[in-house]
């Protein structure tokens, strides 16, 4: 099964684990992603130096945000509307592709070009476009690769990081006119994409676009690229629209640039990207270009109600995508696994906040709490604890299998009773030693076939500790 | 058996120790226990083992259960805290302790929780940065070659990375073969193996590869349930290595089987 064919919805993460582990080529080419990404994330922050500081610093700006998100979001606005922006604000998904399509609709595009959003990914804006007839392009190069085949991404920075050269060169030989032209190499390939690119541009009708951070002392956004796109998208048609979520929202530009000094490094290794563009809004009087309106479009889809939450903390993540590069997790399991448009750690805290648990408690389980997410977070989301406390209410909601929480009772239940546990483990495991005394290890064992399905379980040495401990005492009381 | 007071410190014990000894190796590797004491002992402390112990509540913990967690986090506090230090053979249960139960409880328990965290040391941590052992309970012999799996909690939630390095060093005068990657989980996870054990398999089968690139006849490490997750998928897979706590090896107590290894 391709990943293409995964199944969708969180639930199917065993059987698309089961399956992604079976494509041996992209399993060593997640694992020198795996290799690869924490890398080049540890050069560039051991070369910054401050890197510690400046998280602290990042995180205080970002609780201070949210604390105050009210406060800084009316602020946004009003300038952003000062600046001459529309300023709209959808409460669901729907709602935000009804904007963007009346707008699209009140300007009689045909023609759409579109920046790399994962908002957009979030609400599947292209798809209701497309639907209403309208023809809309993906010009970021990775996720234009991706809607050439017809999947989704499968990381949240690099979307198609999941394809190998030959695919993608494969790809452009069956969906572009090439003519006797072999496309030998990346280089060729980029060009290819740029020449088909470029006329997407100039056609245009409407540019979608989305935020790396709200400026709420000037109504400015800021957008980080590598490959200016979205300046193209922003200035090159006649109405641009800027889709993003209130918690983007940070007080000064100050603020929006600490952000980026830790983004970028955590994010690809970069000190700082290609292209970091601030949009203020329409032209004005005498400009010569940009577009002749602009929209801002703000998506709340149950971020009101994360904020209330014990998991607001999640609302401090600026979506680099370290926490996919270093958990094992995601790189042996691959984003396709899912089924949810945000994948590996940060996904699995969002996918059951932005769904329901009953949907995706798959999702907080696929997690060993080693730590390293957490370790590496520029926004500092204990990401371990809020996949645990995910589990939690799984386990109150009684969302989990009924063995494991009725076993976790039975086994806690015994653990409570000191006594009554050393008798019983002084019986169980002597006897579960002499049987695996000769091997050492059992190839099965009742109640441990989630263990021994991969590995064989290591037999007892023989009688407990506390037993061994218990009959020395005894005999240096008979001594004594 | 190797009996803890075969060695019996030279002067007044330094430090008061209980030695809390962990369900992994209570029921699975008894001598990891015995060596502990042992070691414990010649770094000059006295040992006593509080006999009300059981686990520490990590399988109920990190499945979130937190309420059938929260009256075993109480039991180990009340068994505990009579001591002046509580020293731990694993990391993931001595972060359990010092990390995770302020967390879990409220109140006045909270306060002791904190209380308990603060006198609570993972073993290498302890023997290296308070008790600073000198020298090796017993006569070192030649030790084989020997690569060190960083268990992640004991290295994210304690820091513990150079201490059974420099213990190695020290006592054993052994210099570590490091892993490739050595600081990605084995896949152990607790319950997480049971629940998704392709995963599992998969993480484990690339810390083994990265423990036999080194060339170590011995891949060591300070938790029992890594340490069982990664020799039983090198029994499985019929990989060459022999998987043993840290604690044997600074205590010299190599003659017996590793784990998951027969009596033959």
């Amino acid at each position: 099964m391709s990943s293409t064919d995964q199944a969708k919805g969180s639930r199917a993460f065993y059987s698309n684990v089961r399956s992604s582990l079976q494509e041996t080529e992209k399993v060593n080419r997640r694992d020198m992603l795996g290799l690869f990404m924490p890398m080049i994330r540890d050069a560039a922050v051991n070369e910054f130096g401050g890197f510690e500081e400046l998280r602290r610093h990042v995180k205080n700006i970002k609780q201070h945000s949210l604390d105050n998100l009210y406060h800084y979001l009316s602020q946004f606005v009003e300038e952003a509307k000062s600046n001459g922006n529309h300023v709209h604000f959808a409460q669901d998904s729907s709602e935000m592709n009804s904007i963007v399509l009346d707008i699209c609709q009140q300007h009689d595009a045909r023609r759409v070009i579109k920046g790399k959003s994962m908002v957009t990914e979030e609400t599947h804006l292209l798809p209701h476009l497309q639907s209403a007839g309208l023809e809309v392009v993906e010009t970021d190069l990775g996720e234009y690769i991706i809607q050439q085949a017809g999947e989704s991404p499968s990381h949240i920075v690099g979307p198609a990081l999941h394809k190998s050269v030959d695919e993608i060169r494969e790809l452009f030989m069956r969906k572009h006119q090439l003519g006797e032209r072999e496309l030998e190499g990346p280089a060729e390939m980029v060009a290819e994409a740029r020449t088909v690119l470029r006329e997407h541009f100039l056609k245009a009708d409407v540019g979608i676009i989305g935020s790396n951070a709200l400026i709420a002392e000037s109504g400015y956004s800021m957008l980080v690229t590598n490959e200016g796109n979205g300046d193209l998208c922003a200035n090159l048609p006649k109405v641009l629209i800027i889709c993003t979520t209130m918690d983007r929202v940070v007080p000064r530009a100050n603020d929006a640039m600490a952000l980026l000094r830790l983004l970028v490094r955590s994010a690809t290794g970069q000190p700082v990207t290609c292209y970091t563009s601030f949009y203020s809004g329409p032209r004005q009087g005498e400009d010569t270009d940009g577009p002749i309106e602009t929209h801002i479009v703000l998506l709340d889809n149950k971020r009101s109600d994360i904020l209330d939450s014990d998991y607001r903390e999640m609302l401090q993540c600026i979506r680099c995508a370290a926490c996919l590069n270093h958990c094992p997790i995601y790189i042996g399991a691959g984003g396709h696994a899912y089924g949810s448009v945000y994948m590996g750690p940060m996904g699995s805290v969002l996918t059951p906040l932005l769904t329901s648990l009953e949907e995706s408690n798959a999702l907080p389980n696929a997690c060993t709490a080693c730590g390293r997410c957490a370790e590496v977070c520029p926004a500092s989301i204990p990401l371990p604890d809020l996949l645990r406390d995910l589990r939690h209410d799984e386990t109150r909601a009684k969302l989990s299998p009924t063995r494991w929480r009725v076993g976790m009772k039975i086994h806690a239940w015994l653990l409570s009773h000191p006594w009554l546990y050393h008798k019983l483990t002084a019986l169980g495991i002597p006897a579960l030693g002499w049987l695996g005394r000769k091997k050492g290890s059992f190839k099965s064992l009742v109640l441990a076939n989630g263990w021994t399905d991969e590995r064989d379980f290591p037999a007892p040495q023989g009688r407990t500790f506390m037993q061994q401990y218990q009959s020395q005492r005894d005999d240096n009381e008979d001594a004594g | 058996m190797r009996a803890g007071n075969q060695h019996p410190p030279q002067d007044a014990p330094r430090f008061q120790v209980a030695l809390y000894v962990t369900c992994l190796v209570d029921l699975f590797r008894p001598s990891v226990a015995f060596d502990t004491i042992q070691l414990l002992e010649q770094a000059g402390c006295e040992v006593t083992v509080p006999t009300l112990q059981t686990c520490c509540g990590q399988p109920t913990y990190n499945t979130g259960d937190y309420e059938s967690t929260i009256p075993l986090a109480r039991q180990l506090i009340e068994a505990f805290e009579f001591a002046d230090y509580v020293v731990v053979p694993s990391g993931s249960c001595a972060g359990m302790i010092s990390h995770h139960y302020p967390k879990l409880l409220q109140d006045e328990w909270r306060e002791r929780a904190l209380a308990l965290a603060a006198k609570t040391f993972e073993l290498t941590t302890f023997l290296s940065d308070i008790a600073k052992i000198e020298k090796a309970p017993g006569d070192t012999a030649p030790l084989p070659s020997v690569t060190y799996h960083d268990s992640c909690a004991g290295l994210r939630e304690l820091g513990v990375k150079a201490q059974p390095r420099a213990l190695l060093k020290e006592l054993c005068n052994l210099e570590v073969s490091e892993l490739g990657q050595t600081e990605v989980c084995c896949g152990f996870g607790g319950t997480f193996c049971a629940k998704m054990p392709e995963l599992s398999g998969k993480m484990a089968s690339d810390k083994l590869d990265s423990a036999l690139a080194t060339g170590a006849k011995v891949l060591a490490g300070g938790d029992m349930g890594c340490l069982m997750n990664i020799a039983g998928r090198a029994k499985r897979l019929g990989k060459n290595i022999e998987v043993r706590h840290i604690a044997e090896l600074l205590a010299g107590d190599l003659d017996g089987p590793a784990i998951g290894e027969g009596k033959q």
